[in-house]
């Protein structure tokens, strides 16, 4: 009887382990998962374009996600499946906008708005201490 | 005084943006996106047989000096039936088409041809969607022009239709 709950126990144990798919079933390394899925919150969906492929069931989301946990368990970093994948769709499919000359007025204008507006508010305060 | 002249400013910067919104409007995000790979070499692949008794896709196949049409495709994808005539009187006409069944099985694509006919010499199995992703593909169908090189010259998203031959066809002897 024991050993028969024993072999039962192994066996339950035993299907999802040989079921696994990498685009829904997390890596061993928690490290390595935590890497794989932080990418996968920033790599837009082909599909249904306004969600991550994290969040989304569509087939090709699946793919990636199984081809990103692949490549992070083979060591490489993050970055470099990002730079992967936008080679091949372009940057619109990282929901993290990248530094390029192309996105420049994007991480230049917050800059330039802020040194504009500590320019006018130190003439208006030069002003009053006047 | 130029006081006067710089009060207008912030308002006319608003207008500005309101054009620009108004123009965004008129001018929405098309939603295709095409991959970023036309014009380079081929991404390395290697898929299995779909069918028994004919070989499979790989990248290595490309670069034998013939131009080729790549074209991915599904049995579950109905717009697919409709592109398979089209492939059709583009084989009748020379053009040698490779093709790539994506999430799919032998038996779906044996029966998908058996029904709609066969225009394809080769065709692959990719049922984990890679090739796809390596092509930096979005979804099904999608047809490639592929040089004799193994250069992807040319990617055409959605259902290849008549009206498209003749411009495949000019890309086909381009790719010679």
């Amino acid at each position: 009887m024991r050993r028969l709950l024993m072999a039962l126990v192994a066996l339950l144990l035993a299907t999802p382990l040989g079921a696994q798919d990498l685009a829904e079933v997390s890596l061993p390394d928690p490290r390595q998962e935590a890497e794989a899925v932080a990418l996968m919150d920033t790599i837009r969906c082909v599909v249904c374009q306004g969600q991550p492929i994290s969040g989304s069931n569509a087939g090709l989301a699946a793919d990636m996600r199984r081809i990103i946990r692949e490549r992070i368990a083979a060591g490489e970093t993050p970055e470099q499946v990002r730079a992967w994948l936008v080679e091949r769709y372009g940057d619109w499919v990282s929901l993290q906008p990248r530094a390029s000359t192309t996105t420049a007025p994007l991480w230049l204008l917050p800059l330039l708005a802020l040194a504009g507006g500590a320019w006018i508010a130190s003439r208006r305060l030069r002003r009053r201490a006047r | 005084m130029k006081r006067p002249v710089l009060i207008w400013l912030p308002a006319l910067f608003g207008l500005l943006l309101c054009g620009l919104f108004y123009a965004g409007l008129r001018n929405p995000d098309d939603h295709i996106i095409p991959s970023t790979l036309v014009g380079k070499p081929l991404p390395e692949f290697d898929t299995p047989a779909a069918l028994p008794g004919r070989g499979g896709v790989a990248s290595a196949d490309f670069t034998d000096g013939k131009p080729r049409l790549l074209n991915v495709f599904a049995s579950w994808c109905v717009p697919c039936v409709q592109e398979v005539g089209v492939l059709a009187r583009l084989r009748e006409r020379g053009v040698d088409i490779t093709g790539i069944a994506i999430h799919d099985s032998t038996t779906e694509v044996a029966d998908f041809l058996a029904r709609n006919g066969d225009p394809y010499g080769a065709i692959g199995l990719d049922n984990e969607g890679r090739t796809q992703v390596a092509f930096g593909s979005t979804g099904v169908p999608e047809t490639f022009v592929i040089d004799g090189t193994g250069r992807i010259l040319y990617q055409h998203i959605g259902v290849v239709t008549d009206a498209d031959i003749p411009k495949l066809l000019d890309l086909m002897r381009e790719g010679r």
